[in-house]
């Protein structure tokens, strides 16, 4: 077990609810939470990450947890000047060639030395990517991480966090909307709406009453691209194409 | 050699703005200027009480400053509407400073000294006072350089690291407290702000770096001080504002040559 949460409650007023919310994750594992906006995915990756404690109920990490976390958007605010290398020196400094090791494996080997606010969304993210990898975390967060990218686009990032599995072999739990590139990668799937409505295999979840009732069933077809376009592993994604 | 009047009050200036530059990053990237306002207000407040219980000033102005920021401390946790409760007590803070200082009964003080600052009359005391506190900011953001930088770029991110974004926070605004006891003499409580910022926003378009601004930060904050010190001279103006002025200079020279070489390219 790397980190396990257990019966979480939170009713801010500010931040979407949660209720009686159960999640353990082991090490290795991919999980998925899906779930529409205001259903408190945001709200139960803060928790693990320790930035919210929750009205009850109680988060227990492994002692050897590292968490690599990868924020749905970051607002490098205009009067902070930051290179891409002096970034991913935050929070512990790094030696230069683990730095260029991270961008390389983040898929952006030539971008150290610009500032930050000139990359575009899609090197943005997987510099944020190449920071949350540097700590060699076992458990990766990523919240939304794809938000903003062409389908394209989160499609590559997605294979990137993929490759950067394997390699690192650590577990991956990350929040999304986009189902169809991202559930039949995953080990589990959890559907949140405020509480775990059902969770599972890719397969189970999307059957489930459940799921159907929040998403619809027009997300089918969509996850059977995305399988189709892994299955063969195309340099690049053209969904589209084969609908 | 501090028998010098002028050695003292350069000495004191450069001493104030360096360390109200290196601060001054952390207000201009977190959008901090407001609580500086209010922090700096409060200190009028805090000479009235010094007055009255007859203390050194720089206690008094220590201890409302410690409290005001504590305040705007537990205040910035909550929401959106704290601009206007800044605003709020900024300014309630320093109208109830005037009014109490006027009510202190026996000699009539020179309120000027400490809107407008009077670095000419710093005593030696003084000097030690500014360069300690100037010290303890500069030792302390030395120390907590990464989390503080980590905070203000996400407080997620922070969270994450196992840095505490809260903590970061509060760190910054008692140095806040610290920086507007030393420079309440040099500048006064109305342009502390400006000794704040104008240097770290001039610094920002020179730099590509957060420690390359932070250093250019303290080198324009002493290079207004001793411009500032000797144009007082020279025209026989006051000051602190005079300090300021040569701030601003500097800041709409970078600003207007940086556009020009922009242009240039």
């Amino acid at each position: 077990m790397l980190i396990s949460a257990k019966d979480i409650s939170v009713h801010h007023s500010h931040l979407s609810a949660l209720q009686n919310v159960s999640l353990t994750l082991n090490a290795g594992e991919i999980v998925t939470i899906v779930g529409p906006n205001g259903s408190g995915k945001s709200t139960l990756l803060r928790v693990l990450i320790g930035a919210i404690t929750p009205d009850s109920g109680h988060v227990d990490r492994a002692p050897d947890l590292r968490i690599g976390y990868v924020p749905q958007k970051l607002a490098i605010d205009a009067t902070l000047p930051m290179t891409v290398r002096r970034f991913l020196n935050l929070p512990h400094r790094v030696k230069d060639a683990a730095a260029a090791d991270a961008l390389r494996a983040a898929g952006v080997a030539q971008v150290a030395h610009q500032q930050m606010a000139s990359l575009s969304g899609g090197q943005f993210q997987r510099v944020l990517l190449a920071r949350a990898i540097l700590s060699r975390p076992n458990l990766l967060i990523l919240d939304e991480a794809t938000q903003g990218l062409d389908q394209p686009g989160s499609a590559n990032f997605y294979r990137q966090i993929d490759a950067v599995r394997q390699n690192l072999g650590c577990a991956v739990l990350m929040v999304s909307h986009e189902l169809h590139v991202v559930m039949s990668a995953s080990d589990r799937v959890i559907c949140l709406n405020g509480h775990i409505c059902c969770e599972g295999a890719p397969d189970v979840v999307e059957a489930a009453p459940a799921y159907r009732e929040l998403f619809g069933s027009g997300t089918g077809g969509a996850l059977a691209l995305y399988r189709h376009d892994h299955d063969h592993h195309h340099d690049h994604a053209h969904p589209h194409e084969h609908h | 050699m501090l028998d010098d009047f002028l050695v003292r009050a350069a000495l004191a200036a450069v001493g104030t703005a360096a360390a109200a530059g290196l601060l001054g990053c952390f207000v201009v990237w977190r959008r901090m200027a407001y609580f500086g306002d209010a922090t700096a207000h409060a200190a009028i407040l805090g000479v009235a009480l010094s007055l009255a219980f007859s203390m050194s000033i720089i206690w008094g102005v220590v201890a409302v400053a410690v409290v005001m920021a504590l305040l705007i401390h537990r205040l910035s946790g909550q929401g959106q509407a704290v601009d206007t409760l800044l605003g709020v007590l900024s300014h309630g803070a320093l109208a109830a400073g005037l009014v109490a200082v006027s009510l202190l009964p026996g000699q009539r003080i020179d309120l000027d000294a400490y809107l407008f600052g009077d670095v000419l009359t710093v005593t030696r005391r003084d000097v030690f006072l500014i360069w300690g506190g100037a010290a303890v900011v500069t030792a302390v953001i030395w120390r907590h350089w990464q989390g503080l930088l980590t905070a203000t770029l996400s407080p997620d991110l922070a969270y994450a690291a196992g840095v505490d974004p809260r903590r970061e926070q509060l760190i910054l605004t008692l140095l806040l407290a610290i920086v507007v006891a030393v420079a309440i003499k040099v500048v006064g409580a109305l342009l502390i702000t400006a000794l704040l910022i104008i240097p770290a926003a001039t610094a920002r378009g020179l730099t590509r770096t957060p420690e390359a601004m932070a250093a250019a930060a303290v080198a324009l904050g002493a290079l207004s001080a001793l411009g500032g010190l000797r144009a007082a001279i020279a025209f026989n103006t006051p000051v602190g504002p005079s300090i300021v002025c040569v701030a601003v200079t500097l800041f709409a020279v970078a600003t207007i040559s940086r556009k020009f070489i922009a242009n240039g390219s």
